[in-house]
Order: structure tokens, then sequence, then C-alpha cells
């Protein structure tokens, strides 16, 4: 087949254009429309019948007319050209250079839409990664090959997590950093300028590739941006053996200009207008990354959903949860105490924890620490929400200790400096010293020989 | 159905439905697609034109390219060699495609799910002798397919008539003619050790029988509050988080099933690898072999294609009925159902069907009872009584139980373990809710216990979820006015809950000891709880404050035991029975003595 130019577009609406009398054209082609301005807007074939082809349009369909729109098949699907010059440039969506750069010339072309990971080629994750967060490393922790996703709400400094993460993420003993894959998505300005900065002042920007869309760019250029993206972490990971860190901020924007593009397609809605096959496609996102059998390099993913109304069962943090390994959730309560990271450790979880702590990974106390935290901070939480009916006051001496404990882990486990970068040492002693409010016999998720080693109290 | 192949083109392509021109194509029929050759399974017909929905995606198929009908349904083989396999959702061995087409899954790839070069030893049926009548499911002889499975080779469904031959004892493989049988009409059938069945086809059996032992999974709140019956059908649902996977995997491990089948389906890739690398190095608590060697997993991870998801819970529950066939117990696990019925959305919805609830099709009721009565113990045509247990996990968005998969699912089954956020957050696992949570089966898995433990059983669980009950209401109290208001019987029913919260309901799938309990040791603890609060609402009656009893050491021991002594060291389970008996004694003395004192002054 060759590439075939067309003048025959009969429909366009809401980033849709249909053409009629084609031939023979692709399914997820890409496609190249040149508007009556002469400018050049690109596409994808979503769907190829006969004679007439759906096409996706990236920079929407605003201001075309049917009459003065050309409309080439190129024969190919949508790619992306990758070279190791990648690192440290910013592009868009499409792989297109938003830094002014030529764009980058290789012969190493891949499909932005992937495949998907053969189960029986994965290894199981299980390399701890020191974020230096007490709240991440101590009680959540994150592995390489995890997609560990930060459920927040509008005005959390959910974005500032993610660039500390980014910064201070590594191995234990290793001074090897990860690369930083940041895919931007919907976002202001200002955030994109603030991730910039951020790179750039703490020295790592060269080891960073930004793929932006900002608010005011064309959504339906967020449906691709973040396989663009992951097609970039996937050749830096397996072609170029790196150790990938992949930040995708925001994918409730990902996902609201899916629903958006499925509305104008007529597709059936399931929950809250959003496709049926919401949760397809936001795995075909979130299970690109893991580990390899016989490949150097990961993939770790840290996707930022912000939940509409700090809803954590709307539909985009709900089918989130289901797919990724986890989720830390930021509090609404904890920031407006002015607590920085506000994590909310109660329904925070990660999945893969069980097999990167422990004796050989970080510490032998770590996973009996971590249980030992949650148990004490559940009854505590309970104690709070007692005395908040009762009054202090009229609570036993037993139950007030609890209460200093909580308010002490919140303002010293909890918070920390936005440049403090707690070793995972630091943070398991950080923890016996607040464990250490209670006399030993309160604390039966420990082994006595735990206690022996670390416990620091008078009893 | 007819073995020529019948050729057509693609008119149209959408997502994962492709619409071809092929005169003559069954409804259900595989059709091949495009040059790439990719997999579908024609879904409606209409005229000249078949809707396909393939199980790969489309990408790069053109308008004009190829389509090729095969003849037959969606089939899966049926043979040894399945035990310890990944297959995808169409059967396709994921191992086998790793090493031919590399970490990635390439389009249109084509392999058996069972090894054509493989040798398999087998042993003929000693009884049979040609010229003797053979008819469905007679054992033709046996291979010993893994340590613990023997796998029975039967004459397969549909095959009845004069045996003409068996093969001697040897080495064969699965290819190889091991039988031929003569039909009355003369027409020789020629049997080798594998057979295909199409998978929305169930499998045929003697007759229906009723559940009568139950499923043993070695966990106390399934075995001892919510029992299921070997042949029973289950949900587990609950939000994310909650441990649904966990608790499906806990039974994978531990259950006393012979066969394990383990349907991932649209869930985590890594969950898969956890089970792919654990299973091998874990040992099964019944027959001291691996874990794998009873397994076998279908992998349709959320990425994968949505269509063959469909397929995977077929293809898992005809496997389990072919092993069923053989006599043995099976248990299917899917996780999850949820992922299942919304790849039936997908397709209905690119299908333009008018949706009924949240988008689902109006099919979506029967199609789940459908699949759910595949389950069920039943007399097999070959060896007596064989069962497949089946156990979904439901993913209701938002946690939500009255959305349409669950509340469907709830009408169907007979066992649900609904899991609960508010446990999960406190860190109680598994966090299966004893409230909502339901068994049919208690009544029967009662007779059982009754006969092999202790004829209390029941008595003693009803107790405990009586005191459950109670302190679900009492709980209201305290967090209205506050503990204080509580009187020392009161406040003791809410000790005696704990007990039987931490002490029996809470159970660490991570702990080492306490990852499996045995019914006997499930049983002994439960009496061992009931017994402390019993012993102790008694002393409370005598007058002795509440506080006297919440101190003893033997409530902390009691909510330690299950992870201090193993099933097989009962014996220091019992001894803690004799400390009980003790400490509770001397309170009683101790409290008397006073009492008599005070009387006296």
């Amino acid at each position: 087949m060759s590439i075939k130019e067309y003048r025959t577009a009969i429909e366009a609406r809401g980033g849709l254009l249909v053409v009629k009398d084609t031939a023979g054209i692709a399914f997820g082609d890409r496609v190249q429309i040149k508007d009556h301005a002469g400018n050049t807007r690109n596409g994808q074939v979503i769907r190829s019948a006969d004679n007439e082809v759906l096409i996706l349009v990236f920079e929407g369909t605003d201001d075309l007319d049917l009459e003065n729109t050309w409309v080439r098949f190129l024969d190919e699907p949508v790619e992306i050209a990758l070279s190791p010059e990648i690192l440290g440039r910013e592009f868009n969506g499409l792989g297109e250079p938003r830094d002014g750069r030529p764009p980058v010339l290789s012969n190493i072309r891949r499909p932005v839409g992937g495949s998907a990971i053969n189960p029986a080629a994965r290894t199981y994750p299980r390399e701890f990664i020191q974020t230096g967060i007490s709240t991440i490393d101590g009680l959540n922790s994150l592995v390489r090959g995890q997609k560990l996703p930060i459920f927040s709400g509008s005005g959390l400094p959910h974005n500032r997590l993610a660039a500390q993460i980014g910064r201070q993420a590594k191995l234990v003993d290793q001074e090897s950093s990860f690369s930083v894959v940041f895919a931007a998505m919907g976002v202001s300005y200002a955030d994109a300028k603030f991730f910039r900065d951020e790179f750039a002042s703490s020295g790592v920007l060269r080891n960073v590739v930004m793929f932006i869309n900002l608010a005011d760019d064309p959504p339906v250029e967020r449906l691709t941006l973040p396989r663009t993206a992951l097609t970039a972490a996937e050749y830096l990971a397996y072609d170029l053996d790196r150790h990938v860190l992949v930040i995708l901020t925001d994918m409730t924007n990902y996902a609201e200009a899916l629903r958006e593009v499925a509305t104008a397609k007529g597709d059936v809605p399931a929950r809250k207008g959003y496709p049926g096959y919401l949760y397809s496609d936001l795995a075909e996102i979130y299970e690109r990354c893991g580990r390899i059998h016989n490949r150097h390099g990961s993939i770790t993913m840290m996707p930022v959903v912000s939940m509409p109304s700090d809803d954590i069962t709307h539909p985009i943090p709900d089918l989130t949860g289901y797919i990724t390994e986890g989720q830390i959730v930021l509090s609404r309560e904890l920031h407006n105490q002015g607590i920085y990271p506000p994590v909310h450790i109660s329904p925070s979880l990660s999945r893969l924890m069980k097999d990167g702590i422990g004796k050989d990974d970080t510490r032998e106390d770590h996973p009996r620490v971590a249980g030992q935290i949650y148990a004490l901070y559940a009854r505590a939480q309970e104690t709070r929400n007692l005395a908040s009916i009762i009054g202090a006051d009229e609570l036993s001496e037993r139950d007030r200790r609890y209460l200093t404990f909580a308010d002490a882990f919140d303002e010293r486990f909890v918070g920390q400096g936005e440049a403090e970068d707690r070793s995972i040492e630091a943070t398991l002693n950080l923890a016996w010293e607040l464990m250490s409010m209670f006399p030993r016999d309160m604390l039966t998720r420990v082994k006595e020989t735990d206690l022996a080693k670390y416990y620091q109290g008078t009893d | 159905m007819s073995e020529t192949k019948r050729t057509g083109v693609i008119r149209d392509i959408n997502g994962p439905i492709v619409t071809v021109e092929l005169p003559g194509v069954r409804s259900g029929e595989q059709v091949k697609i495009g040059n790439l050759g990719l997999f579908g399974e024609v879904i409606s017909l209409r005229g000249q034109l078949a809707v396909v929905q393939t199980y790969e995606s489309t990408d790069g198929v053109r308008p004009g390219e190829p389509a090729q009908g095969l003849g037959w349904p969606l089939s899966v083989e049926l043979g040894p060699g399945l035990m310890g396999g990944i297959f995808d959702g169409v059967q396709r061995p994921l191992e086998k495609i790793a090493l031919e087409s590399g970490d990635y899954i390439r389009r249109g790839i084509s392999v058996p799910a069972l090894d054509r070069a493989r040798e398999w030893e087998f042993e003929p049926n000693r009884e049979l002798s040609p010229g003797g009548k053979v008819g469905p499911g007679v054992v033709l002889g046996v291979v010993q397919e893994t340590t613990t499975v023997l796998h029975r080779i039967m004459v397969p469904p549909g095959v009845e008539g004069e045996l003409l031959e068996v093969a001697p004892a040897g080495a064969y493989d699965i290819e190889s003619t091991i039988a031929r049988v003569r039909d009355p009409r003369g027409i020789s059938h020629r049997l080798s050790m594998y057979q295909r069945w199409p998978v929305r086809k169930p499998r045929p059996y003697l007759r229906r029988d009723d559940g009568i032992s139950p499923l043993i999974t070695g966990q106390r709140v399934i075995d001892t509050f919510f029992p299921q019956l070997k042949g029973g059908k289950g949900a587990v649902p609950g939000p994310f988080g909650a441990g649904k996977t966990v608790v499906q995997q806990q039974i994978a491990r531990w259950s006393n099933a012979d066969i394990v089948i383990y349907v991932g389906c649209g869930e985590r890739g890594n969950e898969l690898v956890d089970v792919l690398e654990s299973f091998p190095e874990l040992d099964d608590p019944y027959t001291g072999r691996k874990l794998m060697e009873r397994t076998l997993l279908v992998a349709n991870t959320s990425n994968m294609p949505v269509v063959a998801r469909e397929a995977s819970v077929y293809v898992g529950i005809t496997m389990a009925e072919y092993y069923r066939d053989m006599g043995y117990d099976v248990v299917m696990l899917a996780d999850s159902t949820s992922r299942w019925a919304e790849a039936l959305r997908e397709v209905s919805g690119r299908l333009g069907q008018m949706p009924v609830e949240e988008g689902y099709p109006a099919y979506l009721a029967s199609r789940l009872a459908a699949v759910y009565e595949r389950a069920g113990r039943v007399e097999t045509y070959a060896a007596g009584s064989g069962s497949v247990t089946l156990i979904g996990a439901v993913s209701p968005p938002g946690g939500d139980f009255s959305e349409p998969v669950t509340s469907h699912t709830k009408d169907i089954i007979e066992t649900f373990w609904a899991l609960s956020k508010e446990l999960a957050d406190a860190r109680h696992y598994p966090s299966i809710d004893w409230v909502t949570s339901f068994s049919k089966h208690v009544q029967t898995a009662a007779q059982w216990w009754h006969k092999e433990i202790d004829p209390d059983w029941e008595k003693r669980r009803t107790a405990a979820l009586a005191l459950l009950a109670r302190d679900a209401e009492l709980s209201r109290i305290v967090n209205l006015v506050g503990p204080e208001a509580l009187s020392d019987a009161q406040r003791w029913e809410l000790e005696g809950a704990s007990l039987i919260k931490e002490g029996v309901l809470q159970q660490s799938a991570l702990d080492e000891i306490d990852t499996f309990c045995s019914p006997q040791k499930q049983y002994a603890l439960l009496d061992l709880a009931i017994t402390i609060y019993k012993r102790g609402a008694a002393l409370i009656k005598l007058g002795v404050p509440v506080s006297e009893l919440q101190h003893l050491p033997l409530m902390a021991k009691m909510r330690r035991l299950k992870s201090m002594y193993s099933s097989e060291q009962l014996d220091q389970v019992f001894a803690f029975r004799a400390e009980v008996d003790h400490a509770m004694e001397s309170v009683r003395i101790e409290y008397a003595k006073s009492d008599q004192h005070e009387h006296n002054a």
C-alpha cells in the first residue's frame, strides 16, 4: 500500500472527522490533515469500513471546513522516533518537540500503541525503592516495576510530592538513580513550569524526558500522550537498560478527554458518562510498567489521579485502584493542618510491599513495624472519634496515650520537609521512637527480639 | 460442523469488532481475520455479513483483506500436559509463546495448547478387551501427568461402539492413536490421548448430585463461618484494596481440592506472576507435593485483548469440567467476573445493543447464571463422582454491592463472602464481613463437622455469631456515650466478641503458621474463645469485676494462639484449655474468699 490523499471529508465534530470514498485504509493508521489555512494536523484511523473511515484528530476539529480539508493516509501506525537524545528534551503528545529544538532523528521508530507483555515473561517486582518519604518507604513501600498512584484532590500538593519522589527515588546503597519520564496531560502552565524548574534546579534534567500537553492544548492529544511517553520509557528501560520512573499527571484529565471523544463517537456510557471500556483503556496504560525476565531495565509508574470532589469511589480513582498495585492517598484534613506530605495512611496501600522489605531488603523488623504502626494508628483514629464526642477528658489514661501518639505521628512521621530525604533506617528509627510511647505489652505485633533491639521506652 | 473452509472479505473494522462478508459461516464459528491471521469468533449474522469479535488487536487491518471461516467453534484441547501450565484467554500456552515471540505477544501467533512432541507413559486399562462395548467416559488408560495428578484418558463424548484395539503400555505423544472404536454405523474412530471440546457447551455427565462435603480452605472465617461445598458456587465481592485477590490465592493454595484452575481475568499481570513464581515453591498441605503440580493458570491480564477476556472464563471452566469428568474435585477461581461482564458490555456497546443497567446488556444476568451453573457435583461417565466448585471475585465499582454484576451474582451463588473496606482499613484480614456474608451450606457442612470434628460445632458457631451481633449493637452505644455507660456484663460481651475477631476471624496470609488452619485447629480455637467468654460471663454474674478478667494473661494468649502453634501442634492448643480452666478457677476461688471475708466482716 502507499500514501493516499483524499478531499472527501463529509463530517467534522468533536475531534472526529469522517472521510468517504476511501479504499483499504488500515485500522489504527496515522493520518495527516491539511486545513484551509495550510496548517497540518495529525490523526489516527479509529474505524475503517469499505468506503468510509472515522479519524480521531489530535489537534481537534475546530476551524475545519469540509471543502478545503486534505486528508493523507500515511500507511504507517502512529509512531515516535527514539534515540538517547530524547533525554533532557520536551515533546508534545505526538512526540514533536516543544522546546524549540529540532526533531529527534533516528531510524528507531516504535508504534505508540505498544502491545501486551506476556505474563509468562514478567518477573515479580521485589527491589525496594527508597523515596526518602517516611509514609511511603516505611508503611507503603514502592518497589521497582510497581505502579503506585497518588490519589489526590484539587489544591493538594500532589505535584510537589511527585517531584520530590522523582528527585529522591533511588535503590538503597546505590548511586544509580532513575531516569524520569514525565507525562503531563491537561496541566496548567504554572504546574508544567514547576516541574521544569524543579528538575532543572536539582540538576536531574539531563535524565528527564518530558511530554507535555497543557490545559489549553487540544484535549484529544491527551489520549495519545501517555502512550507516547510510555513508548519512550520502554525504549529507555529495555533498549538502554535504564531504570525508569514514569510520572503521569493528571490521569483525571486523560479520562475526561476519553469521555469527550467517546461521547462524540456515540459510545454507550457506563458510569458517570465514561465509556464502558475506561477500565481496559486505563489498563493498557498502567500495565505497561513492570519487570521483564532477562532485561536489566525496569519501568516504575506513579500516576497522579485527582479525585473529583475528593470522592475515592469516582470511576477514575476507582478503576485505577483496581488496576494499580496500591495507592497513596492524600488527605485534605492533614493538608489543612499544614502537614506535608499530607499522606493519609489508613486508605493507602502498597500491594507489592511484602516481598520488597525485611531482612535482606531493608531491615528485619520492617514488616512488623509497619503492621504495628497501622494497628496503633487505626486505634488512635477510633479514639479521636470518641474524643470528639465525649471529650478528651472522659478518656482513660490508656486512650489519651493514643491521642498523644496520633498527634506526634502526624506531625513528625507523616510531616517532613520538601527537601528532606530520609533514609529507610531513619524512617524505621523514627517509627520506633513513636512506638516507644507505649508500654512493651501493648506492642503485640512486633517480636520480643525487635523490642529488645529497638524499643526506646522506659517501661 | 463441516470441515470445508470458507473464505470472504473484510468490510468494516471497529476496534475488536470486525464485519466480514462471509456467506455460509455459522454463528459461533472461528474466523481468521486479515493478512495477519488474527483469530475471532462470529457473534452475529445478517445476510451475507458476519460480525466477528477478534481476540487480538486489529491495528493495521484493512477493509478488503481476506477472512476465512474455520468450520468449528472456539474449542480447547483437553489431554495430558495442561497441569502446571499458563494459558491465555483462548488457551494459547504463554510460556511457549514467550519462546517464540519474545516478551510481547505477537499477533496472529498460533501455538497449540498441548505439546505435540512430548511423550507420555500410557498405561492401558487392563479391564478392556477388543470386541467389548465402550462409550463416552470409558477410561482407556492412564497417564501420570504430574506426581499428584493421574490423568485418565477417556473416550470422548459422542463416540460409542465396539472397541477394536487399545495401544499397549508405552510412551506416546498426544497425537498417536491409542485406541480405535467402531460405531454402530460401522465407522471407525481413531482415538488419541487428547480431545477437543467447544468451550461454550457444558460437558455432559450422567446426573447431577447434591454437594455433601465442605471444601476445606484452611481459612477460619470461610470454613467455620461461611462454608463452601465441593461443587458449590460462591462469590467474593469487594472494593479494591479489600483483599479479594489474597482470599482467592489462599483458596488456591490451601483448599483440599484435587485440581485448581485459576483464571486471572482482566487483572494485574504482577499478581499472576506472583502465583507463577510462588506456587512451584509452595507445598500442598495434603499431598506434600508442590502446589503447581495441581494448578493451571489462565491469564488474560487487564491489558490483554478484551474479547479474549470474555472467552477466558469459558476456557477455564471447560478444562475444569474435563478434570471433573475424571472423577476429581476441581476448584475454579475466576478473578474477576466483573471484568468478564465488562468485556460483555464492551462488545455489546460496539454492536450498538440497547443497554439496560449501567451500560450492561440485557443478557448479563442470564449469561452469569449460565456460567455459574456449570459448577456442581456430578455423577460422571467415567469414575463415579466429580465436582467443579466455582468461586468468582466481583469488583463492584466504588464498592457498591447494589450494582448489576454483584446483585445478579448474589441471586445465583450459594456462598457470599462480602469483603469490607472498613475491616481492610483497620487491617482486619481476611476482611470478610460477618454481617453481610452468607452461606446456604451451613446445614450440610454441619453434618460433616459433627461427624469428623465435634458434635458441638454448630452450637459454637451460632454462639460466636450471636456474640458478634451483640457486639455490633453495643458498639453503637459506645460510640454515642462512651464505654463507661456499659455494665460489666456488657463490657465482657465486647471483650468476648473481640476474642472471636482477633483470635479466630483474623488470619494472616503472610504468617507462616497462621496461613493455613486445619479444621481441628479451627474448632479448637473457636471452642476456646467461646469457653473463655462463657466462663468469664459466669464469674461476672457472681460479681467479679470485668477489669479483673480483662487483664488476665490468657486473654492476650488467646489472641496470639493461632500463630503460636501450627495445625500439627494441636496438643499445645489443648494444653491451653487447661490453663484457661485453671486461671478461671483461681479467679473464682480468690473472689469467693474475698466475698466470704466481706460477709464475715
